[in-house]
């Protein structure tokens, strides 16, 4: 059985490690500090640290591709509003 | 109900847990894999970096088909929901008309989709088919395989024959629950016939109907196999679903990369839009208790 | 229970439809009057619209089992809303060719262990849903669900690719696992809304009593939930036995369910439309064999437990 057709690349790859260590970081948060801190944000509805880890990570795959579209290849940018917004969504939201 | 806090519980958990990830992430992961790539076959990638994303997000294609998608499920819910509500309504509560309601009802919703487009593609022919040939002696031009308008109605006309069942039989559920006191109740008001349907039934079905639309949104958000059967995605492109668009991609044009990217941007949108629903849902039963 | 809001006007009401078990009482009031007259009258055709709207449902089913049973030339010469020289030549087509036939018994093997391996493992995975709390258990859920939200198209490709690599391509378990992707979510989603339902006392008095978990789970939670293993199950079956883009992609000969091999007969040899009419009947019966057999639970399933 070989693994060459998933086609793994180093970029892909770092992703995929950085998605883990969150999960994992959140899970070893929750561990500690169980119950995930809910509150009622700007949304208007009861959010937890998780819903919130996915509402930042969601919303930054729509900022990456929003700038593709309008502004052009260079994500790095892209990538500075997304931690932007990540911060915003776990204080405000 | 409260639960205790038991993370020994994961082990219950971990069989689906496998199972589900075996199937779900493996294969994700691959799509993000290739959608940064590009192949001519034979396992053997080049780098392409956001190529992919750009060039579909730039295609005047994609954004087509994600519009037809988009038509679709509106026109779709429009018709299905109340259709389904007003039939649940009408349908008797006891006697021997309940199973046979249920299981004529129930029939569309088991028969594979391949056969529902075969089913339709030979009803609606005009040589053959029972509407296309009743059609053609009232006098109608009817041609699903040339008109897109035609082609379109067909298509609606299936989905609702297909689905508007699933509505139905939702919302009679709900229905059923309700215990006859609440109309007894309702009668000494002397409550009007709307007013027994938006102060008792309508809360009743909340809960079912928004399963009913989350299931029907998402399905009919990556509807392929029949359109697929009646009409290939014709005339020209102008029954192309997104799906449709995308297995054209990834088998017909052997183009991995773009699909994959496609597949990204897809999966995506209906990520957004399950969250919202699924959202709106959880908290609309908390609220209530 | 507030009823409120009784100068609703007749539209509405019409718009509303009509049930039985609803009617006002505002005798004095003549618009209501009438309007329980009419309603009175409107009860007793409650058939109308289930019935139009069945007929609705079995014209076009109708037709195919019409088609079945022609001849081929009398399909495509003259125009007929029942066969004149009935024939059974279509459906010997079938029970005589291997080809044929065996695309029933290959659906049949996969959707049956799909069914089966999406229930015994959705068991125990609900109960720990609804009834403990752990870590990640909501985001679990959810993410359980997007998988069922998932189209099947994106998943095709690399499925084809994950199967061959672990040679399980034209197996009937690929594709009974494949289908797990979106059958075991819901089977999840439907076991724990039953779960749910049943007094969590129940499993302490057990307990109590020294049943051991196992034993208690087969000899007493289960024979409780056994209406919603039911609606599962038939869910499973269903979904398992409609889907046909990953069954034709991960099968090529040996699994190939029924529904794929309509399609590839009807491209390869011309258009044989009373054998394509015979084999869409018979990929319809099994479902109605199900359907039957579950009458009585299937207003209650399709709540998914959770009204």
């Amino acid at each position: 059985m070989s693994l060459s057709w998933m086609a793994w690349t180093w970029p892909t790859a770092t992703f995929f490690i950085v998605i883990a260590l969150l999960l994992i970081s959140m899970g070893v948060w929750e561990y500690f500090s169980p119950g995930g801190h809910p509150r009622v944000g700007i949304l208007r509805f009861e959010t937890t640290r998780g819903d919130r880890l996915f509402v930042s990570l969601l919303g930054s795959a729509f900022i990456h591709l929003a700038w593709l579209g309008l502004v052009g290849p260079n994500l790095w940018w892209a990538l500075a509003l997304s931690i932007v917004y990540a911060i915003g969504v776990f204080r405000l939201v | 109900m409260n639960k205790t806090l038991n993370n020994k519980a994961w082990f219950m958990v971990l069989p689906v847990l496998v199972l589900v990830a075996f199937s779900a992430v493996i294969p994700l992961m691959t799509v993000v894999n290739y959608s940064v790539q590009d192949t001519f076959g034979s396992n053997v990638f080049f780098w392409a970096g956001t190529e992919w994303f750009q060039e579909i997000l730039a295609s005047d294609r994609f954004w087509a088909a994600m519009g037809r998608n988009l038509v679709f499920s509106a026109i779709i819910l429009a018709i299905e929901v109340p259709l389904g509500i007003f039939i649940a309504l009408n349908m008797p509560r006891k006697g021997w008309g309940v199973p046979v309601c249920l299981v004529l009802m129930a029939l569309p919703l088991l028969i594979p989709f391949n056969v529902v487009g075969t089913i339709w593609q030979v009803f609606g022919r005009i040589d053959i088919g029972l509407l296309g040939h009743t059609l053609a002696e009232l006098g109608v031009n009817y041609n699903y395989v040339n008109n897109p308008v035609h082609a379109w109605v067909t298509i609606i006309l299936m989905d609702v024959w297909h689905w508007t069942s699933l509505v139905v039989l939702l919302c009679y559920a709900g229905l059923v629950s309700i215990p006859d006191a609440y109309y007894q109740a309702a009668k000494i008001d002397g409550a009007s016939r709307w007013a027994v349907f938006r102060y008792i039934q309508l809360p009743k079905m909340h809960r079912v109907l928004l399963i009913a639309i989350l299931l029907r949104f998402m399905d009919s958000f990556m509807i392929y196999t029949e359109p697929f059967v009646l009409t290939g995605g014709g005339p020209g492109n102008t029954t192309t679903f997104l799906s449709i668009d995308l297995v054209k991609l990834a088998i017909g044009e052997f183009n991995l990369g773009e699909a994959a990217a496609m597949s990204i941007i897809y999966f995506l949108i209906i990520l957004v839009m399950s969250w919202v629903f699924y959202t709106v849902m959880t908290n609309y039963g908390t609220e209530r208790r | 229970m507030a009823v409120k809001n009784q100068t609703a006007t007749t539209a509405d009401r019409v718009a509303a439809g009509t049930s039985e078990n609803a009617s006002g009482s505002a005798k004095s009031q003549e618009e209501l009057g009438q309007l329980m007259l009419k309603r009175g009258t409107q009860s007793r055709f409650w058939w109308l619209v289930p019935t139009i709207y069945i007929v609705f449902l079995m014209l076009p089913i109708y037709w195919l089992i019409n088609m079945s049973f022609k001849t081929n030339g009398e399909i495509l010469s003259t125009f007929s809303l029942w066969p004149q020289e009935p024939t059974l030549r279509n459906y010997m087509v079938i029970f005589t060719d291997p080809s044929w036939y065996s695309g029933y018994i290959n659906s049949i093997i996969y959707v049956v262990l799909n069914t089966v391996i999406s229930v015994s493992a959705a068991l125990p995975a609900a109960y720990a849903f609804s009834r403990y709390r752990f870590l990640g258990d909501k985001h679990l859920f959810f993410w359980l669900l997007t998988n069922r939200m998932a189209p099947p198209a994106v998943f095709a490709l690399p499925f084809f690719q994950l199967y061959s690599a672990f040679n399980l391509i034209d197996t009937h378990i690929a594709v009974a696992i494949a289908h797990c992707l979106f059958n075991v979510p819901l089977a999840v989603w439907i076991l724990e809304g039953f779960m749910s339902g049943v007094p969590k006392e129940i499993d302490e008095t057990a307990y109590i009593d020294g049943y051991s978990f196992p034993r208690f789970f087969v000899k007493i939670f289960m024979p409780l939930i056994a209406s919603g293993i039911g609606v599962a199950a038939f869910f499973c079956f269903m979904f398992s036995w409609v889907e046909l883009l990953l069954a034709r992609t991960l099968t090529t000969t040996a699994a190939k369910p029924i529904a794929a091999t309509m399609t590839r007969t009807v491209s390869a040899s011309g258009l044989d439309w009373g054998v394509l009419a015979a084999a869409g009947v018979l990929t319809i019966i099994p479902g109605a064999l199900v359907i039957y057999f579950v009458r009585n639970y299937i207003a209650k399933g399709f709540a998914l437990g959770r009204v």
